[in-house]
């Protein structure tokens, strides 16, 4: 039976085996590999760039983009999680923001050693990741309510915790600081947040590729149902992706404090809109169950690349957010293509 | 059929209500060891309830199941996998973007052996598209090659049989199959129909529930005739014809005014 050979008697049978069209054969392509189109996006925009502003091609200003992206790319670490399971996470800013202030203000003027507010921070996270997925699995809200809630709810905190006041580096530990620590790899300058960064791609994509847990994010948020009748423990999954979710967005913090030299309550206010555009260029699907961290990173760069190759080319900052916006536009519409494909 | 065996899997008394509805209204069934049985009867008759309350998809009121002889009681859908009943579902239970070994092994994913696997938590992503594809051809399937092919690229007989395979590669006491061949084209019926064959060959018994006579008559050891809630008869392939059995299902005939040509069986 193994070598059975498929003959096609009726003519609908011999339409189903006919050649597929380039066009169609793009489509299969894309399907298998979704990494592809925002892998070519990436390249090609490099090349634009650096023929309009050969600077930008220069490891110094490459390096910089990297520091720049370190934090959204972290954030939306988190973010394609939460869309794999086909949720959304508005959040995502504030409750960073809210880790981010506790363990500044925990460990200001030397008051808690940097571990542990590192690890307070952390634990913010965790927190709240823990009462975003409850919510979604327990009360049965579209996580987009969820977060739209728990958004306003953490950004008042923490600016009630705050009073509005900033935290600057000066006045906290060197371990808190030492995500924006630089050191040369050739002609790079790189910063120890990067580096943590790209751990966290590495693990988490391990995670998701490779292990069972992996294999049930992506089948609750394929088919829920289906998941859940295969056995799978549906709401134990959510509920660890947005923990997991919520312990990357406190380990944020910690890299955003290096990154921006002080902990300000006023940081990073697009970050759920941000982290959420990295991880649809990178062609993660909104309605969940396909994708992967690598296509994030690739988004994340080439908003990267649009800000810094943008800048360079003198041109005004509105056309980045142009740039972007219409990215955005074409990435859902392919992935919508090619979610269509049949055999 | 010989009725002296034990049956491997049997309910008594089932009841199900649903507020004022009453779905099941005291069934029993018996499955025994290698046969297939199936289970036929009108919209709303109680088919999908009974099935239900069998494979832990719901909880009966009332009413009492024991597999092998020993009393059961099944919560939740995973207690009747791990008791060796495994469903294939009507929605076919299948997840689209992941790929055939994928969907096999859902739930129930194997492990790398040493510390990759048990630090790392690796799959053996090889040994399962292997023993997938092994799976497949057992039962017939050849057409399947590729392990790594998302599902959804696959026509509805493939994923059906994929669903089948993974309820016959794991299923160790009963196999439950809801309406296998209701969205399927008729080569690809007869695909399913030549699995349940192959399973049933294997000494696993299977439960059938079906709207299609003609498929239920060429694969069916017994059949169960659900109506308005109750059991509206037992009988075989040879006993009834088609239409009595459609006319003991509808309500136009009563098993007692159609008692057929060997009997009812039960």
């Amino acid at each position: 039976m193994l070598g059975q050979v498929v003959t096609a008697t009726t003519a609908a049978e011999q339409f189903a085996l006919r050649r597929r069209s380039p066009v169609q054969r793009v489509q299969h392509v894309l399907h298998s590999y979704p990494a592809i189109s925002p892998f070519l996006v990436l390249v090609i925009s490099f090349a634009v760039f650096t023929m309009i502003n050969p600077r930008f091609a220069q490891p110094n200003s490459l390096s910089l983009v990297l520091q720049q992206v370190a934090v959204i790319g972290a954030l939306a670490v988190g973010q394609t999680l939460i869309i794999l399971t086909a949720g959304i996470d508005l959040s995502v800013g504030a409750v960073t923001i809210l880790a981010m202030m506790l363990s500044a203000k925990l460990a200001e003027g030397n008051g808690l050693p940097g571990i542990l507010a590192v690890l307070v921070g952390i634990a913010l996270g965790v927190a709240a990741g823990a009462l975003n997925g409850t919510l979604v699995t327990r009360i049965g809200l579209p996580p987009f309510i969820v977060t739209l809630g728990t958004l306003s709810v953490f950004t008042a905190i923490g600016l009630l915790y705050t009073r509005g006041q900033s935290v600057q580096a000066v006045d906290l530990p060197a371990l808190l600081n030492w995500t924006g620590e630089t050191f040369a790899v050739g002609r790079f300058r790189i910063t120890a947040g990067v580096v943590l960064v790209a751990v966290l791609y590495v693990v988490v994509g391990f995670a998701l590729a490779n292990t069972a847990w992996g294999r049930h994010v992506y089948a609750v948020g394929d088919d829920k149902e289906a998941a859940r009748l295969a056995g799978i423990r549906v709401d134990r999954v959510l509920v660890s992706v947005y923990v997991i979710a919520g312990a990357i967005y406190g380990l944020t913090a910690w890299i955003l404090i290096g990154r921006a030299g002080a902990a300000s309550p006023n940081a990073i206010t697009d970050a759920n809109l941000e982290s959420i555009t990295a991880v649809v260029i990178g062609g993660t699907s909104l309605f969940g169950g396909r994708g992967a961290v690598l296509g994030t990173l690739l988004g994340a760069l080439i908003v990267g690349f649009f800000r810094s190759g943008l800048s360079l080319a003198g041109v005004d900052d509105q056309y980045r957010v142009l740039a972007v916006g219409l990215l955005v536009l074409v990435a859902v519409a392919v992935d919508q293509w090619i979610r269509r494909v049949r055999a | 059929m010989n009725t002296s065996m034990t049956p491997v899997l049997s309910a008594r008394g089932l009841v199900k209500t649903f507020g004022r509805v009453v779905g099941l209204d005291g069934v029993d069934i018996d499955l025994f060891p290698g046969e297939v049985l199936a289970v036929i009867g009108d919209n709303g008759a109680g088919k999908s309830t009974l099935i239900k309350c069998l494979t832990g998809a719901l909880v009966p009121d009332a009413g009492s199941m024991s597999l092998d002889g020993q009393p059961v009681q099944f919560k939740r859908p995973q207690d009747a996998r791990e008791a060796g009943i495994e469903t294939v579902y009507q929605t076919l239970a299948v997840a689209p973007a992941l790929d055939i070994a994928s969907n096999l092994y859902l739930g129930r994913e194997r492990l790398r052996p040493g510390p990759l696997g048990s630090v790392l938590r690796m799959l053996d992503k090889k040994g399962m598209r292997r023993d997938a594809s092994q799976a497949l051809a057992d039962l017939g399937i050849g057409t399947l090659q590729n392990m790594a092919q998302p599902v959804e690229t696959l026509s509805g007989g493939q994923r059906q049989a994929v669903a089948v395979a993974r309820a016959a590669a794991f299923g160790s006491k009963v196999i439950v199959l809801d309406e296998p061949t209701a969205a399927l084209g008729v080569r690809e019926s007869n695909q399913v129909l030549k699995m349940i064959g192959e399973v049933r060959s294997r000494g696993l018994p299977v439960i059938l529930i079906s709207h299609n006579m003609p498929h239920v008559f060429e694969v069916a050891d017994r059949i169960h005739i659900q109506r308005l809630g109750r059991c509206g008869g037992l009988i075989t392939p040879q006993s009834h014809t088609m239409s009595e059995a459609v006319a003991i299902m509808t309500g136009a005939t009563t098993l007692d005014e159609t008692p057929g040509r060997v009997g009812g069986g039960a």
